[in-house]
């Protein structure tokens, strides 16, 4: 079992990471949806956001460690691809960094606007670096546009793929799935 | 008996010619804080939740010799509402609640000044908020006042008042029956101009 990537294909690690973020992108997204419709007096309106937050924090330790494994490895070759497709399909892979970065760079300025710390599951807390007057508001703001934003992008980035799977009939989508071919 | 009063009455004009006579103009000190807009709820009945309006400016004019003349205007920035809970602030400020998008200013502005007794009474003005304008009674008592060690002239007064949420169309009522009303206490010190 390949962990890292090769010219062919992605290695176990990447796959792990793609799938694990995809679900838990779209997951935090319609977690967000839902959490701010809560009565005061629902179970989860204390739940639902400490959830949220946790989920967040995690999931920006995994996009940095994410985007240093993409450096530090090789590229799999997309020759299939047209000058135009290959053009648009990286600047949808290299775009969802700092997207992902700044949605959850807003969402932790929300939460720690005011001086308090990020619990993470009780695991441990991450603390507040920026307090400013009105941040949260803001914040709130470019975070919400922002999650739209990746959302449209992962709709792009998985139509893209379903044209490359059904369409070209190429192996781009397959090998995000089950890695590099035995050689 | 006569004898003993024309002296008393003489040094009540003195001192009333020492004294500013006429209704002077206050402007209330925001600027170094000596004056805060704070208000509490209650928590599901168990506790208070305390807040604050940390923006506002207002004037007021003031005369010692007829209080029942005084006049009082303030303005307040919806936006600048403070639980000490940043989520809960921005919460406050959505249509949920204050909506301040929409109505960023509160304001309120005083009709009548009935007195109550020595140093306390009862302001009757229309505050604005959440766009509703309605009549309110605010409870006040003169905390004190005079010449202040920077060479200015002070005068200070604190207030309180009990509004219902749902008369300035604010619906609270998920927060549950114990949080339909919210006390205002205003500390409020001018400036003479």
């Amino acid at each position: 079992m390949l962990i890292r990537d090769t010219a062919t294909g992605y290695g176990l690690a990447t796959r792990l990471m793609h799938w694990l973020m995809a679900v838990a992108i779209v997951a935090l997204f319609v977690l967000g949806l839902w959490m701010v419709t809560l009565d005061y007096t629902s179970p989860y309106y204390n739940l639902a956001p400490d959830i949220h937050r946790s989920a967040g924090i995690l999931l920006l330790i995994l996009l940095v460690f994410r985007f240093a494994w993409r450096i530090a490895n090789e590229r799999p070759a997309d020759a299939e691809l047209s000058r135009f497709e290959a053009a648009a399909s990286r600047a949808v892979h290299w775009g969802f960094y700092p997207l992902l970065l700044a949605l959850m760079a807003s969402g932790y300025l929300i939460s720690t606007a005011d001086g308090r710390p990020i619990e993470v599951f009780g695991w441990f807390s991450v603390p507040s670096l920026v307090q400013k007057d009105g941040l949260e508001d803001t914040a709130g703001l470019v975070h919400e546009v922002l999650a739209y934003v990746t959302i449209a992008l992962a709709a792009v980035h998985t139509i893209a793929a379903l044209k490359h799977h059904f369409v070209d009939r190429s192996r781009i989508l397959t090998r995000m799935w089950s890695g590099p071919p035995a050689s | 008996m006569k004898l003993v009063l024309v002296p008393h009455a003489l040094m009540a004009v003195a001192l009333a010619l020492s004294q500013p006579a006429a209704a002077a103009d206050y402007v209330i000190d925001t600027k170094n804080a000596h004056a805060s807009i704070n208000f509490r709820i209650s928590h599901l009945g168990f506790s208070w939740l305390v807040g604050r309006f940390n923006r506002f400016s207002g004037t007021f004019s003031f005369d010692d010799t007829n209080p029942a003349a005084s006049k009082v205007k303030v303005e307040i920035d919806a936006q600048s509402v403070d639980t000490n809970h940043a989520e809960r602030d921005k919460h406050i400020r959505k249509p949920d609640f204050l909506d301040v998008a929409k109505y960023p200013t509160a304001t309120f502005e005083s009709t009548a000044v009935k007195i109550t007794g020595e140093g306390k009474a009862t302001i009757l003005g229309s505050l604005t908020l959440h766009g509703v304008t309605k009549e309110i009674a605010i409870e006040a008592e003169r905390v004190g006042g005079g010449n202040d060690p920077w060479g200015g002239v002070r005068a200070g007064f604190a207030g309180t008042t009990t509004l219902s949420l749902a008369d300035f169309g604010i619906d609270f009522s998920h927060l549950g029956p114990a949080s339909k009303e919210v006390e205002l206490t205003l500390n409020v010190e001018g400036i003479r101009q």
